[in-house]
This record gives structure tokens, sequence and C-alpha cells, in this order.
């Protein structure tokens, strides 16, 4: 038996600090569960690993064409890593279609291991190729490993008795088999998966068990390889690890917050790309009091969590940016009732409709400003996938602490993006102290909704309370007495209030930190899932002599208190971000810093190799 | 809390005023609805602190500034949505939602169906004057086609929506009807909705006397109403008119007015109102139109479903049985982890 959780290596296999591979193919060939099984196996034999998924907005395109191609990327290694890897050592192409939309990526010299079954007549043309690409010497400057799958898939699903389509449609273990052996994974935490996940089907379970041995015994026997690869196991913290998705931490995160502070989460959502996945996550779990509701609309489910949080409760809403712009005027009613909501947005590209499945990062300006009045929030960003976690929590913490809305700014990579995830322990979590006002405050022993606290918060109430009942609404309202008031003065005072009680959120803020140098002759500026890049290329700009500091802000509304100053240590400053500049325009404006931008909306996160390039042409201007 | 050694407290009209002056137009026809509210929770006997005013935006909706209960003045449609989540949050706060023809059926019309159709355990008054009051008179979706206004020079040119069809098409278990000037009629539909478990939706015909003065004159004026409405009773058979000599039947597919007694049908022909029919027959009587028809006013339809907060306290109850309560390190570790030396 092979079925050991450990590296599987030979004589021919060689040993490498680190590889990039993906898994191509139609948007039902299962790709996305392949890689996701590959990361695993990778992340449980001690790699440090990152992942990035690529998919269609469209369900099931037709097979064999270009839009319909789904694709998972992942960087394993012996050290660690921050980003998926920008440029390809082994694509893996099901079909024409997936070698076409990849093959960019790949680099010279890079393994291509593709389905030859997969590049019939039809499916070439469907590709847009007049010839085949496998063997019309297009793809000499790679190591083209074209193999059988699709036969041999069917052949030993013949073994068991599975046959015709539901055969076929186990090729993508046979892929991951080989792969498998390609980098000497252990194939235990695989074979527990398929065992586990079919487990009722013990006619697919067999099937895609000898398919998946079937693929690794290929790859050890057949003479086509020269040698194959060992990644080292990364020298990560000790502790006890589990694989977390960016969507899936942010739901843990809310659900710690809502044990640590006895509130149960109420959660009003819509389905919508790339947010889904947090209300399905949430869904599970009403051991723990979570109420999940799946709204009617975008408003209903925004107004629903603020109702949830008038009751007392934590309440939350999440969308992507379409949806955001329909919770607006909620958001601005939360703001002027100061009542704790979370507003979480998976971002994605846009306008309108946009890139449903693709990242980007262009709604800073929307969550900052994007309501009517002048209606300030806070707004925070994680900057991993795990991050998501702490500050899910951190968020709960600052809209109970200021009775006031926080955005939660995601977006899809986060979301989507896997990593290894020391598990925290839950008993040294900090609790979130949470207290009701049980007593009239007013001088005269009536109770006075809006009297300010040195946060410039007000009391939060339980309906049901006796003595203490009021009225809040989206009138403009007097300070302390909550009544509506139209008079100028007021308004001054509670337009100026609003913003002052964002300001007051940063005196609870930890200092902006940075990354490499502390001063220097470049900065360069992020916020948001383009952490990993930023990261490895601050890295290679220091070690090619150049004195330049990372500066990841997670921090956006309002900004930590000293990030000004650090800003001011650097000659030059760059605000990179997946948009034409948003950041970079709030940083100008405030603190009249002349930040040049690094900007790209392709859909995709940066290159780690475009960032260095920029900064040099900077570094050297 | 009133504990059982203790006398129970007996709450009047005046517990449940707010501090704050009324700012509706003398002669509004939401005064009555107020004094109304105001005097069946003072006879439910439960304390203030138990309510929960939730309103959408419109004149209607000034409601809760008066209550001296948990209130919010939400935004425009929102309310039903807001008490959605409030009463899934709060099960225990009886939770009544304030709205209006524009609020509820234009723009709040998707939150409305979906509130009914859930069964969430609030009452929603929906004040009808027919006519967009708080921004000074342009026709709204109750409004009759070729209603003029300021909006419609040349008359409206949309057909109007019946919110007891709305409702009934909705699934809702409560469907009721009745008039801002029939202070009787109003007490006693109220006290029905707020003993209803489920959503309770009650249309208020009501006057706005400055946009649209008198636009159902034919059910609000005492002289005349006996003969223009039908108070619906379950188990009765449906009698109207000033001397109680006219009735309606079901003739093949359509209702039809009829004279009772001498000259007339007997009384036994009556169609009988039944509040638990099948939602068909309340469809057809929610669509009886003055002056071809009385309009019923009164609890069209009453059945018992469970309601959506119900429901999902159930479901929690479930999962807590299945897996016990939530241990949040378990949920953290996940089902699968690996160890790092």
């Amino acid at each position: 038996m092979i079925a050991e959780a450990k590296a599987q290596t030979s004589p021919r296999t060689q040993d490498i600090p680190r590889a990039t591979i993906r898994f191509a193919g139609d948007s039902g060939d299962g790709m996305q569960l392949t890689g996701m099984q590959f990361t695993k196996t990778s992340a449980v034999f001690g790699n440090d690993v990152s992942t990035l998924p690529d998919f269609p907005a469209e369900i099931r395109a037709p097979a064999g064409t270009v839009y319909g191609v789904s694709g998972f990327q992942l960087h394993f290694s012996s050290s660690d890593v921050f980003t998926p890897g920008d440029e390809l050592d082994t694509l893996v192409a099901m079909n024409p279609a997936a070698l076409k939309v990849n093959i960019k990526d790949l680099k010279n010299g890079g393994l291509i291991i593709a389905n030859e079954d997969g590049f019939t007549e039809q499916n070439l043309k469907l590709a847009g190729y007049a010839a085949n690409p496998l063997t019309d010497g297009t793809l000499d400057k790679y190591t083209v490993h074209p193999v059988q799958m699709t036969k041999a898939t069917v052949k030993a699903c013949e073994d068991v008795g599975l046959i015709g389509r539901d055969a076929q449609r186990c090729k993508n273990f046979y892929a991951l088999g080989l792969v498998c052996w390609l980098y000497s994974r252990p194939l235990k935490p695989i074979i527990d998966f398929i065992e586990s996940k079919f487990g009722k089907n013990e006619l697919v379970r067999d099937a895609n068990l000898k398919v998946f041995h079937a693929g690794y015994y290929f790859g050890e026997t057949a003479e086509l390889f020269q040698k194959n690869y060992a990644v080292k196991k990364a020298n990560l913290p000790p502790g006890t690890y589990r694989e977390i998705h960016g969507n899936e931490a942010l739901a843990l995160g809310l659900i710690a917050a809502s044990q640590l502070s006895g509130k149960p989460v109420f959660y009003g959502s819509y389905p919508i790309t790339p947010a889904s996945d947090i209300l399905h996550e949430l869904a599970r779990h009403k051991e723990f009091g979570v109420k999940t509701f799946q709204a009617e609309d975008e408003i209903a489910a925004v107004t629903s969590a603020i109702g949830a949080a008038f009751g007392g409760g934590l309440g939350v809403t999440a969308s992507a940016g379409p949806g955001i712009a329909l919770k607006a005027e909620a958001m601005g009613l939360a703001t002027v009732l100061e009542l704790p909501l979370i507003v979480i947005n998976v971002q994605r590209g846009g306008p309108s409709t946009g890139l449903p499945t693709k990242t980007e990062q262009s709604d800073l300006l929307q969550v900052m400003h994007g309501r009517n009045g002048d209606c300030p929030v806070v707004v925070i960003a994680p900057a991993t996938p795990s991050e998501c976690f702490d500050m899910a929590i951190e968020a709960v913490r600052i809209a109970f602490r200021s009775m006031i809305p926080v955005v939660f700014l995601s977006d899809g990579y986060i979301a989507n993006s896997a990593e290894p995830w020391l598990v925290p322990d839950a008993s040294k979590l900090e609790p979130i102290v949470v207290e009701h006002a049980t007593e009239a405050n007013g001088p005269n022993g009536e109770f006075l909704p809006y009297l300010r606290d040195g946060n410039l918060s007000r009391p939060w109430v339980i309906p049901g309370t006796p003595g203490l009942m009021h009225r809040i609404g989206g009138l403009e309202k007097a300070d302390v007495t909550g009544n509506v008031s139209y008079d100028p003065d007021n308004h001054q005072h509670m337009t100026n209030i609003r913003r002052e009680k964002v300001e007051k959120v940063a005196d609870h803020l930890p200092e902006q930190t940075v990354f490499g140098d502390e001063d220097g002759d470049l900065a360069l500026v992020g916020w948001g899932g383009t952490y990993g890049q930023l990261h490895e290329a601050t890295m290679s700009l220091r070690e090619a002599g150049y004195k330049v500091g990372h500066v990841h802000i997670r921090h956006l509304s309002p900004f930590p208190r000293n990030l000004e100053q650090v800003l001011r240590r650097f000659r030059k400053v760059v605000v990179c971000e997946l948009n034409t500049g948003q950041l970079r325009m709030l940083i100008r404006s405030k603190f009249l810093i002349d930040a040049d931008g690094l900007n790209k909306v392709q859909g995709r996160p940066f290159m780690v190799g475009e960032l260095i390039s920029a900064a040099e042409k900077l570094l050297k201007k | 809390m009133t504990t059982a050694t203790e006398e129970p407290r007996k709450y009047t009209v005046a517990d449940f005023a707010s501090d704050q002056d009324v700012r509706w137009c003398p002669g509004c026809g939401d005064y009555s609805v107020l004094a109304a509210v105001k005097k069946l929770l003072a006879d439910i006997g439960l304390p203030p602190e138990n309510y929960a005013f939730i309103s959408g935006i419109g004149c209607s909706s000034r409601f809760p500034y008066y209550m001296n209960t948990y209130g919010m003045h939400s935004i425009h449609g929102r309310a039903t949505a807001v008490a959605t989540g409030f009463k899934i949050t709060r099960p225990d706060i009886q939770t009544w939602v304030i709205t209006g023809d524009g609020d509820a059926l234009s723009i709040g019309g998707n939150h409305t169906m979906h509130l009914l159709r859930r069964n969430v355990d609030v009452n929603v008054l929906l004040f009808n004057n027919q006519i967009y009051g708080l921004t000074k008179g342009q026709y709204s979706p109750t409004s009759p086609k070729g209603k003029k206004t300021k909006s419609t020079p040349m008359g409206s040119l949309d057909r109007p929506l019946h919110p007891l069809c709305i409702a009934l098409a909705a699934e809702a278990t409560f469907v009721a009807r009745t008039v801002d000037m029939h202070p009787k009629h109003l007490q006693a539909t109220l006290k029905r909705a707020a003993e209803h478990r489920g959503t309770s939706f009650v249309e208020i015909y009501q006057n706005c006397n400055i946009f649209n003065d008198g636009a159902l004159g034919h059910a609000q004026d005492r002289k005349t109403r006996a003969d223009n409405v039908i108070e619906l009773e379950h188990g009765k058979p449906m009698i109207f008119g000033k001397d109680l000599n006219k009735g309606i039947v079901l003739d093949g597919q359509h209702l039809r007015a009829v004279d009772v007694g001498e000259g007339g049908v007997p009384e036994s022909a009556l169609l009988v109102h039944d509040e638990q029919a099948p939602s068909g027959i309340h469809n057809l009587m929610a669509r009886m139109k003055w002056p071809d028809l009385p309009e019923p006013i009164g609890v069209l339809r009453a059945v018992q479903e469970p309601t959506y907060n119900e429901l999902m306290e159930a479901q929690i109850a479930a999962a807590v049985e299945q897996k016990g309560s939530g241990d949040l390190q378990k949920l953290l570790s996940g089902r699968s982890t690996w160890t790092v030396e």
C-alpha cells in the first residue's frame, strides 16, 4: 500500500524549494476539487501553501469553450509563501481551451500535462486552434506530456464496474494521481477524502480510488517522465493547523465574536458571488444560536440586520459591490440610529454586474462615501484569508463599543484563497464586553438615548427594559434626547459628532507597522488582498539593495493615528491597489502627500514581478 | 417585572402616550387609529416595554414617535424588513408595523409580500388613503385609475392594487379591513389582529382630509356606510344594509348583492362567511367594490400556521439537540487538522 501520509520519493526524485502549478479544464471537470485536494495533501505534508481559484461566472458554460475554463492555482513551498505564485512551473490542461487560456502564465521550460483524449478535432475547433498544439511544434519551448487520461480512466473504471459518462467523470482523479506522483505528495489525505466524500456510493468511491491510483502508478512506471520532484516541509511555527478560506474564516470570526459577546449572530443576506459562502457556512452552525435569514433582496438583508441590532442582537449583512449599492440608504439609517451593524463587502470586478467571480478593490470609495449626506462609517480590511477571522472579531468589538456601522472589506481573492491556519485557542480570545443600559440616565430620572460616553457612543437598550422606552428614526435627532429636530445648529453638531465618533475609533486601533525598512526610498502602500504580492516584492527589492518598506493598511476609516508620520519617513510613496487609485486619492487628500499609484484592474491579483519592475522604475526616477 | 405576589398593574391610555406633540394635520384619520391602538394596548394589560412599533416613511409612519413604547421610524418601504429582523431576534416583543399604501405597496411592495408569505409574527397596519400625503398629493398605487393629481393632471394611467388581494396572494394567515371613522369596528379588528399568531395584515381605510378628502367617504360616512360596506362575521350569513335587508350570494362564479326576505331570497341562500375557507372565495370578496357591491370590512381570513420566528427557534433547538450546544474550539479546529512539531 502507498496510503501513508509521507512523501513518496525515489532515486529519480529531485528536491526543489517550491513549485507553482495550475489545474485547468472545463468548469464541469472538477478542477476546483482537484486543486483543493492537492492543496490539502501539500498542507498536511507540511508545506506552506497559497491558492488562487479562477472560475467562470457561468455555472456550466458549453463544454470545450474558452469561456467555460475553470482553473485552480497553488503555490507550495519549503519556506513561507505569501502568494499563489506569478508563473506556473506546471500546467495541467484537460482540453485545448484550458491550454489556450492558461499557456501565457507558464514559464519557459515549464511542464504541460495534457489530457490527450480531450484534444479532439471538435475541441480544438471550439478553442480556436487550427492544428493540434500538442503535435504542431508551437509548444516547443515547454516540456509537453500528452497523456491519454480519459481512456486510462475508463479502463480503470471498467475493473470496478463503472462505465460510460460516469466513468469519464472520474478523470480529474487520474490527473490528480499523476501530479501527486510528479511532486511526491502523500496520498493518504486524498484517499481519506475520497472515502468520506463518496462513502455512500461504493461504486463511485471504488472507481475514484482506482483511477487516482492508476494516475499515480502511470507516473511512476511510464518512462515519459525522467524525474519527479519533492518539496520539503516548510519551517512553520509548531501547533495544530487547518486549511482555511477567507469566507470561512470570516464566518468563524463572526461566530467567535458572538460567543465572546454573548450575542447570537443575526445574518441577513441575499445570495451573491463571491459572498454567498459566508451564508452557507453560517447556516451550518445553528447550534451556536446563529440565525441566518436569506432575505428577499439586499435591502431587506441590511434592514433586517438593523432590526436585529435594535432588538439587541449582533446584526450582520454581507454582499458584493452591487448589493452594497442597494444597502447604501440603510447604512445611512444605521449611522443616524447609531446602532451597531456589520456590513461585509466581498469585492468583485465592477461597475454594475462586472466580473462576478474575479477579484478587484474598487469599492473602497463606495463604502467610504457612497451614501447620501455626510455619512462616515468605520472601514476595515483584512490582508489575508486567516486575518478575516481576527478582523471579524475586531469589527464586532468596534461596532459594539462605538454603536456604529463597520464595513468589512474583503475581496474575491481573499474570500476564495486558502492557506494553512494555526488554529487559535478559543479560551485565549479576549471577551467582547457589551453593556446595556438598564436605568434612566437623565438628571430628572428620564432616559436620554443619545447621551454619550467617552467614545461618543450612546446607550444600547434592550427592548423590553422597563422605563427606557424610546423611539429612534432616520430623521435628524436632537443630541442627548434623540427627539426629532430640524434645528440648524443641532444638525451641524450631530454631523460633526458622527464624524468625530468615527475618528475616535482610532484611539483603540493598533499603530501602523512597516515590514522591511522603517524609512527609506520607497513605501509600497497597500490594503486588503494584495498583501502577499507586496510582501514578496518588498523582500526582493530589499535583497536587491533598495531601502523599501511595505505599509499595509488594515484600518481605512479611520486611519491609524501614526499613518501620516510613517508615510513621511519615505522619499517616495506608491499606493498599489487593484483599482484606478482610490486609496491613493484618500491619502493624497488627507495628508497632502504626493503619492504615486500602481494600479491594475484585470480581475486578477498583482504579479510580484510587475510590482518589482514598477517599483524599480520609480526608485530610479 | 410583575411577580405573582404583586397586584398586576393596570395600564391606561396615558401610559402609552409619548411626550411628543402629535404633528398630523387636524382632522387626519391617523388620530383615530392612534387612539384605538393606545386603548387596545391599555386593555391588553401588558407594560409598554413589551411593545415595539416599527414604521417606514409617510404620514402614518410618524406613528411610533407618539407611542410610549420601543419604536423605530425607519426608511421608505422597509419597515416590514426591519420588523422581520427585529422579531426573529426578539420573539418576546409584540411587534407592530405601521405603513401606508405607498410605503407598503409601492416602494416596499416586495418586502410586504415576503413578510406575509413567511408569516412572521407581527401586526401590520396599512393606512390606505389612496394618496401620497407627505409629498403633497401625488396618486398612489391604490388610487383609482384616472385619478387627477399634481403628478397626473390628465388622470393616472395605472390600474390600482387591491391590498387585500395582495395579502391573500402572498398566503397571509390573517387579512382584515377596517375604517378609521368606525371606532368600534376599528377597535374590534385591531384586537383580533393583536391576538392572531402570525402576520396580521389590516388595511385601514383612512381619510386624508388635505389631499384626498372623502375618497373613501362611502365607507366612512356614518349615515350611508351601512349600505356601502358589509361587516363580515365568521359563521354568519353575509347581510348588509341599513335595514339589514340585503345580502350576498354566490351565483356561479360571481358574488351578487340581493334583497333578503320578502320579495328577495331567504337568508339561508346567502353566503356564510368562513374565515378559514380556501382563499379563492376570500379573493372574490376582496374584489367587491362599491358602488357595484358593498366593500367587506372585518376579518376576511384567519388561519393558523406556524410562524417564521417559531420555526427558526425550532431549527436552532433541533441543531442543539443533534450536535449539542456550540463548542467554539471544535468549530475552529474544523473537520481536519494536522500538527507541525
